[in-house]
């Protein structure tokens, strides 16, 4: 007879593995990525390949050559935040900065926590602020869609280059110009008109000071591009129906739960909600928040990182809605046009915090002490 | 919507491959090595020697306490030793073993097949005779059922649950029981609720059983105070706390046991058995076993003598399979791993489960992720990956104040974890330090 199996129970086992799960979150971010090539063509592949060889090339060599452990690569860890990294850039990034990203990410976000499981930030949001805050023109300069990735990857761009094929993003072009005060001298008066942009001006395109325009705008795009993806942004933040496809998948293959993006979600609609109904003019309305600057992306994959959101449900709530009301707040009130990458990684930091102090309910626990 | 409870859970793949086929009497075994200790409690003294002839039914080891129980001979022949013998738990542990003449009964057993649905002892007597006759908890956890019955005073209980979940993979002695004993089960239940004088039973019935709910459905209007309730297939709903939860909403509160909520739970098996004890005399000497497996020949349901060989029911069954990898005494959630197949059958064996090789290692491990999934499934509502640092660190304090007692052992985090950590390993290794330091604070 053969030797019998000796271990405690249980005995059988889920077929989830953490590679399993890896590869799902990849397979839901495909929708996004074949939105963005058709947007942006070969810029969109060029970056995502860039990106998730160069994180899965880093990972294989610190944990070779400096951790000195047997590399762990095949777990698609490091494939899902090279994925992540380039969906939160501009499709016209140089290889090189997407290289730079890559190593901060990995060996910074990641691996000098102690790898997969440890880190406290979302490496992707890790390596993407970086290279906001170090190369802020490269990283917001966005291609219009239509226009495919021009000639030398290696030269770093120039400003005619950008201006020739680049558009603001929609929050670009609101946070950039609503509540700025326009004056213009009216010539058989001599008095100074001012004029202080709104809301309606930014969709009319242009402000218009006694019967002459003073400044024109990009137009901002239509509900109807934006939830296809027909704008300007990063490579997968573009297009909303692609990443709730994704968002649709996770839940079905119960990769993740609903309750992170539900409360980023929902927070950002009843914030902005309330500014816009306390002022129209300068608050626009709450779903154009949620259809523009990587909000879905950020609230569907990047702060769903199991590694660096709350264990317990309530904890989740505080996250959550942490997430939504910094997102605002930085969009509303703060320098940046977009706000989500800062607003995951500030919540980030909290997540001890949160694991600590919001407990699950446990079973019969109210009735003990109400005893 | 189906009832059932809110907190938690999993749901592992059924492989009830044996709930179809009838229990079938096992033929008796030579030798039987029967236990002292089956129970939960202080283990029975031997009250038989080397050479003393018994019969089937004799009391053979004599409980030694209030929690604790009678065990009576499974067969009729000669006690050979009182000795260690390994059993299902590992360790060898003294049995009375008899090698088996014949099969003659002790007098007072009523051997009549027909249902006695008059129920003439008094609620005392009914305690006693469960007493008397070792019954004890048959899902598995075997409490001796007669202590559950005496309810301290100050205490009132209103309602009497009975567990025919049988929410472990792969068992159907529960499911066979309900099809083919109902009759005399539903008498058994009725003489506990007299023994608690309650007015209302709730069977609880996965449901994975439509042919047992439907059956019993039929059954029910000839006794009232019993109703059956189908609920949702979630495992570990035969938990004592998650049924209650699931049957009546009622949470028993954490360390606290169910009669605080004014419920008493006990098993289908155990009702059949209180019948057998009060109707017919009959003390407990056997019981259902499945005994099944996905490579089993033929997955079976037997009616078995306590002490018999696991051996005897595996050749019953089709003989070992080739693929054996390992081998369980019970469920796959919550059952031990034999490292003996010549172990006996106890009172708390309600199956025997064989897993083929490619099936019995475990998960590879890898880093915990934090998808907090175990803490989804904990269906104690506790944080299990939190439990298995704090056990693996030795932070016994920190282990108490995060409720580690409050664990029922399902094995639910365990068996989601996609890093595939052991995690209930060590949060039982926590679980029976932070109970030895909770014991000796009492002292």
């Amino acid at each position: 007879m053969n030797k019998l199996f000796i271990s405690p129970s249980p005995h059988v086992y889920e077929d989830t593995t953490v590679k399993r799960l890896m590869f799902d979150v990849v397979i839901a971010l495909l929708p996004a990525l074949v939105f963005s090539i058709y947007f942006f063509g070969m810029g969109a592949i060029i970056v995502t390949l860039t990106a998730v060889v160069s994180c899965i090339a880093f990972e294989w060599l610190i944990q070779k050559f400096i951790l000195k452990q047997e590399p762990s690569i095949t777990d698609g860890s490091a494939l899902v935040t090279g994925i992540l990294l380039a969906f939160n850039v501009p499709s016209n990034l140089p290889i090189w900065i997407i290289i730079i990203g890559s190593l901060v990410a990995i060996g910074v976000g990641k691996m000098s926590f102690g790898g997969l499981g440890n880190n406290p930030f979302n490496p992707a949001l890790v390596g993407r602020v970086f290279m906001l805050i170090s190369f802020p023109v490269q990283m917001t300069s966005w291609p219009i869609p239509g226009v495919t990735r021009f000639t030398n990857w290696l030269k770093p761009i120039s400003a005619a280059d950008l201006d020739a094929v680049t558009g603001a993003t929609p929050l670009g072009i609101i946070g950039n110009n609503v509540g700025k005060v326009l004056e213009k001298i009216d010539v058989a008066t001599g008095d100074t008109l001012r004029h202080t942009v709104t809301i309606q001006d930014i969709y009319n395109g242009q402000v218009v000071i006694n019967e002459e325009v003073v400044k024109t705008f990009d137009q901002v795009p239509e509900y109807a591009s934006q939830l296809l993806g027909n704008i300007g942004g990063s490579i997968g933040e573009i297009s909303a129906i692609a990443l709730l496809i994704g968002f649709a998948y996770l839940l079905i293959r119960k990769v993740i739960t609903w309750h992170i993006p539900v409360s980023i979600i929902g927070s950002v609609f009843l914030f902005a909600g309330v500014l816009h109904l306390i002022n129209p003019e300068y608050y626009i309305a709450p779903e154009f928040h949620l259809l523009t600057g990587g909000l879905l992306l950020g609230a569907i994959f990047m702060a769903t990182d199991y590694v660096t959101s709350p264990m317990s449900v309530k904890g989740i709530w505080v996250y959550g809605i942490g997430i939504g009301l910094i997102t605002v707040s930085i969009r509303v009130f703060g320098v940046y046009p977009e706000g989500v990458s800062f607003a995951i990684l500030i919540m980030n930091a909290f997540v001890p915090l949160i694991n600590m102090y919001i407990k699950p309910k446990r079973f019969g626990e109210e009735v003990k002490n109400g005893q | 919507m189906l009832k059932t409870f809110p907190k938690g859970g999993v749901h592992p793949a059924e492989g009830k491959y044996s709930a179809n086929s009838v229990i079938e009497k096992l033929s008796l075994p030579k030798t039987v090595s029967i236990p002292i200790a089956q129970h939960i409690g202080a283990p029975s003294k031997a009250i038989v020697a080397k050479g003393d002839k018994v019969k089937v039914g004799d009391k053979i080891a004599e409980s030694t306490g209030f929690v604790s129980a009678n065990i009576h001979s499974s067969v009729s022949g000669t006690v050979v030793k009182v000795d260690k013998v390994l059993d299902s738990t590992g360790y060898k542990r003294p049995c009375v073993i008899i090698d088996v003449e014949g099969d003659e009964w002790n007098e007072s057993i009523d051997r009549s097949i027909e249902l006695k649905k008059e129920i003439s002892l008094t609620d005392k007597e009914i305690i006693q005779r469960i007493n008397e006759s070792g019954i004890v908890g048959l899902g598995g956890a075997t409490f001796p059922s007669h202590v559950k019955l005496s309810v301290p005073d100050g205490k009132k209980i209103d309602v009497l649950i009975i567990n025919g979940v049988e929410c472990e993979p792969y068992l159907t002695s529960d499911h066979r029981l309900m099809l083919e004993k109902a009759k005399e089960m539903l008498v058994g239940i009725q003489i506990i609720m007299k023994a608690l004088s309650v007015n209302l039973a709730l069977i609880g019935i996965e449901n994975n059983k439509p042919d047992a709910i439907s059956h019993l459905q039929n059954l029910v209007k000839d006794y009232p105070g019993v109703e059956v309730h189908a609920l949702k297939v979630q495992y570990p709903q035969g938990g004592e706390k998650q049924l209650i939860k699931a049957l009546i909403n009622r949470e028993v509160p954490s360390g606290a046991l169910p009669l605080n909520v004014g419920a008493v739970v006990h098993n289908v098996g155990t009702a059949f058995a209180v019948y057998e004890a009060v109707q017919k005399n009959k003390p407990l000497f056997e019981r259902i076993v499945t005994l099944t497996g996905k490579s089993v020949k033929k997955p079976s349901n037997f009616m078995v003598r306590i002490g018999t060989p696991v051996t005897e029911l595996i050749e019953a069954a089709g003989g070992l399979p080739e693929d054996t990898g390992k081998v369980i005494n019970g469920g796959p959630m919550m059952g031990k791993a034999l490292n003996s197949l010549e172990v006996p059958v106890v009172k708390g064996t309600s199956g025997i489960l064989i897993m083929p090789v490619v099936l019995s290692a475990r998960k590879k491990e890898s880093d915990c992720i934090r998808c907090a999934k175990c803490v989804s499934v904990c269906p104690q509502g506790l944080e299990p990956f939190l439990l298995n640092k704090l056990a693996q660190l030795g932070k016994n304090d920190k282990l108490e104040t995060n409720a580690v007692m409050d664990c029922i052992e399902c094995g639910s985090c365990s068996y989601t974890c996609p890093a595939g950590l052991p995690l209930l390993d060590y949060i039982r290794l926590g679980k029976s330090k932070v109970s030895q330091i909770i014991r000796s604070r009492k002292q």
